[in-house]
């Protein structure tokens, strides 16, 4: 779900009633202009192209219409002052959100996905996952925003407005999530290629939830429960998906695409572009540009028995 | 020539050796030789040479209109596109390509032109002048714009278009990230138009302040000159960055220097600040030309003078200046100071008063008026519906929290072309209709005119009002597939696209109507434009 008009966090909520406030003022001056033309339309005589003009107006001054322009012209430039107002004040509030005690994570746009870094916390240590943040309800969260080559535009409307990352610069959004939900976040700046399918989501869960959910991404993957699995981490050691891809607990150590180490635990794959389930995930392996024009990740050739070990094994990365 | 233009008004003598004088009263051989001295010469190379102001008007107008059909064109093949969700009827390089030149040529090629074009038609002939200032500059003007544009669809053709979107931003269009020549030929592009663009506004600007009729002094000038001699002003002020920025670009590109490349210490937020110093100017540069033919449009229609003078005038000046304190609106989800992005709030709301005040002195001129419903006031009738909503939602991008929502969504295409269509494309539309007389001797058909008013209001509305919806529901533009999230309302614009081209072919079919009467009519025009 995503959308900028149900708000799932303080920040987004206190947007949404200044977009209340100008849109109701901005309705009422557009229905007054268009009152005064229908009117101005319906009371003036027809003329033809015969009719002679009325130049009256060059030899006295048109004291009602003066006196109206005048008016109309001071209350448009008193309700600007006044949204000018409601503006600052919002602005102002958007940016003093008590950020003790936040959540700090790292986020790095790619062309076309995210990385996002956990910063360690109270002692345990921090992890890293792609295209899919958790964080804790009524818990503020600090997102960095680094940009791994273009510039990219984080945005999750139900919680916040968009922050762009910027080559060679720090930027950072801070939000806070007062219900709980999966939203959609989307790269809001034109990246290239696939910047249509560049998308995430942040989960926002109940805070023990989240505690247990963290405490998992910490962990190491899981060791491979059966002999199908093992074979299938084997397929994945001995192909080139190692030389992209880090799943912890295992040798393999890439860095150039996602984190794999949890990534059964994820919605969805490619940036949001599929849901993660065993039958889309064997088909992105075999054929990754056809899902996704443009993408970084070639096709991997592997037969059939390795293709579904190599699934069995991801899949029991929880 | 110059002795035609003598400020005695006398022209050189006759055979008969005395001074005669021109004018209406003027004898025969003195018309004659007047009509050969301002024709252009005859035959395929007398065209390439041609200098009179009307002829090279009147290609302008013609090339800016091909310019618009085709970047058109270009939107139905995207919206056929997002009609359904993850289709792939063209791939996403093309689709990137498709888009760039949409924005591109409508920015460069047809809106800032088309007004400048029209008004090195139009000014000389409001301001009682013979012909341009500078027509040979006027002319080259005209041929380095016309290469610009076919620069840029040579390469859509030979396939290697730009694909960065129109405004380029690097670090995406510089050398790492837009490989190949599309990102070069924009960059050109922009100055081959951009160059076009100060000679017309060098051209225009001498020809009003130095070429008046006696006695029309600068408080007397239509209000469609001084909205010419405002805008040219600004064009002055804006090209030059966009011209910096983009030769920046190419040097980057092709040269290897590091204007945008953060890693040896340039600045990717300098091309942002460079362009919106250009970019936002550039609206009022389309907008503010139409305000001139509203101002033309009203008085005839309401059978008045048109109401306030001396406050449209100052409004004309005013947006003029506020224009250049708006670019940061643009970037307002970048990391610049909040108090900063105030300020460019504070100027962005600033703006819309001196819009309201004409507006205004619009309305109390038909309130008093007796109107003659004919097309072109029709045309400036939706410019009032269809602008105050482009400038209610404008007053929404302004604002910081808002906009940081709405920015980089449909919303915000909703917003521009709310503003650009109606704001420029409806007024233009009008005057096409008012000046067309003028241009060709002849009316447009009222009944056709009607029809193309009413499929283009309505198109226009049906396609582009959802997409405020979309931008508030978080769908970023220049996405070359829908996405399935329910954003399924990409069909019914589709559907209203065609309505809209609808409108626009009635507009093609009366034109040719009109071109084969003129045709027919063709020596008796040519007769007449001797004296104009």
């Amino acid at each position: 779900m995503q959308s900028a008009l149900s708000p799932a966090g303080i920040q987004a909520s206190r947007v949404l009633d200044l977009w209340h406030l100008t849109l109701t003022v901005c309705c009422v001056v557009f229905a007054a202009v268009l009152l005064a033309c229908m009117i101005a339309l319906l009371r003036a005589p027809r003329s033809t192209q015969s009719t002679p003009a009325d130049l009256s107006g060059n030899e006295r001054p048109e004291r009602g219409i003066s006196r109206s322009v005048i008016a109309g012209t001071i209350v448009s430039a008193a309700l600007l002052v006044g949204l000018l107002v409601a503006d600052v004040l919002t602005d102002r509030a958007l940016s003093r959100l008590p950020v003790d005690n936040a959540l700090h994570i790292e986020v790095t746009g790619y062309q076309w996905w995210w990385q996002a870094r956990y910063a360690p916390e109270g002692g345990a240590e921090g992890f890293t996952l792609a295209n899919e943040l958790h964080v804790p309800v009524g818990r503020p969260v600090v997102v960095s925003l680094v940009a791994g080559d273009v510039i990219h535009t984080f945005w999750v409307p139900n919680l916040h407005g968009k922050k762009d990352m910027i080559p060679g610069q720090q930027t950072t959004i801070a939000f806070r999530a007062d219900r709980a939900g999966a939203y959609r976040g989307q790269c809001a700046e034109f990246c290239g290629y696939e910047h249509a399918l560049m998308a995430f989501a942040v989960v926002a869960d109940p805070p023990a939830q989240y505690e247990a959910w963290a405490a998992r991404q910490r962990q190491a993957a899981p060791v491979p429960p059966d002999a199908l699995a093992r074979q299938g981490r084997d397929v994945f050691l001995n192909n080139d998906c190692a030389r992209c891809h880090a799943v912890r607990g295992t040798p393999a150590n890439g860095s150039l695409g996602p984190d794999l180490t949890h990534l059964a635990s994820r919605q969805t794959i490619a940036a949001g572009t599929l849901v993660n389930d065993a039958k889309n995930l064997s088909a992105w392996i075999a054929d990754p540009p056809a899902h996704k024009p443009g993408v970084m990740m070639p096709a991997t050739r592997l037969s059939p028995p390795d293709l579904q070990a190599l699934v069995t094994w991801l899949g029991t990365l929880k | 020539m110059s002795d035609n233009r003598s400020p005695s008004g006398y022209s050189a003598s006759d055979a008969s050796g005395s001074r005669p004088v021109d004018g209406p009263h003027a004898p025969e051989s003195v018309r004659r030789a007047l009509a050969q001295t301002w024709s252009d010469p005859p035959g395929f190379i007398g065209a390439l040479k041609a200098l009179n102001h009307k002829t090279i008007a009147r290609r302008f107008i013609v090339t800016t209109f091909v310019f618009f059909v085709l970047a058109g064109i270009l939107s139905l093949v995207m919206r056929t596109q997002l009609a359904r969700p993850e289709a792939r009827l063209i791939g996403p390089n093309l689709y990137n390509e498709l888009f760039t030149m949409h924005g591109t040529t409508m920015m460069f090629l047809f809106a800032v032109p088309v007004m400048q074009a029209v008004a090195a038609y139009l000014v000389p002939l409001m301001i009682g002048a013979r012909s341009i200032a500078f027509p040979r500059m006027n002319a080259y003007a005209y041929w380095v714009f016309l290469f610009g544009g076919i620069l840029l669809f040579g390469s859509l053709a030979l396939n290697s278009a730009p694909a960065a979107g129109w405004f380029s931003y690097v670090p995406l269009a510089g050398p790492d990230y837009s490989p190949g020549k599309g990102s070069d030929i924009w960059a050109q592009m922009i100055t081959f138009t951009e160059l076009s663009g100060l000679l017309e506004a060098i051209v225009l600007i001498t020809t009003i302040f130095k070429m008046r009729a006696p006695g029309m002094s600068l408080n007397r000038m239509p209000l469609f000159v001084w909205a010419t001699l405002v805008t040219q002003f600004m064009v002055i002020f804006a090209m030059p960055s966009i011209m910096l920025c983009s030769t920046a670009l190419i040097l980057d590109r092709l040269v290897g220097t590091h204007f945008y490349n953060p890693a040896k210490g340039g600045d990717v937020l300098l091309w942002q600040h460079l362009f919106w110093f250009f970019g936002h100017p550039e609206v009022y540069l389309i907008f503010i030309p139409p305000l001139g033919f509203i101002s033309s449009i009203i008085p005839t229609f309401a059978r008045r003078p048109v109401f306030g003078y001396p406050a449209m005038v100052l409004a004309l000046i005013g947006t003029a200046f506020l224009a250049f304190g708006l670019w940061v609106h643009h970037m307002f989800a970048t990391n610049l100071p909040e108090l900063g992005k105030s300020f460019f709030t504070a100027a962005s709301l600033m703006i819309a008063i001196p819009s309201g005040l004409q507006i205004f002195c619009w309305i109390g001129t038909l309130w008093t008026g007796r109107l003659n419903l004919r097309t072109p006031l029709l045309f400036v009738l939706a410019f009032f519906f269809i602008l105050v909503i482009g400038g209610m939602t404008g007053v929404m991008v302004a604002s910081v929290p808002l906009d940081l929502q709405v920015h980089d969504t449909y919303f915000v295409v909703a917003h521009l072309h709310y503003v650009l269509i109606g704001g420029a494309v409806f007024p233009l539309f009008g005057a096409f209709f008012y000046w067309f007389p003028k241009f060709a001797g002849r009316m447009l058909s009222e009944r056709l005119g009607r029809w193309q008013f009413w499929l283009f209001f309505i198109g226009f509305n049906v396609t582009f009002f959802p997409m405020h919806l979309l931008g508030l529901h978080g769908m970023p533009p220049r996405m070359d597939v829908s996405v399935r999230h329910g954003l399924g309302r990409h069909e019914l614009r589709r559907h209203d696209r065609r309505v809209d081209y609808r409108g626009e072919r009635a507009a093609f079919y009366r034109q040719r109507r009109a071109d084969a009467a003129a045709r027919r009519t063709g020596a008796r025009r040519s007769v007449g434009r001797g004296h104009a």
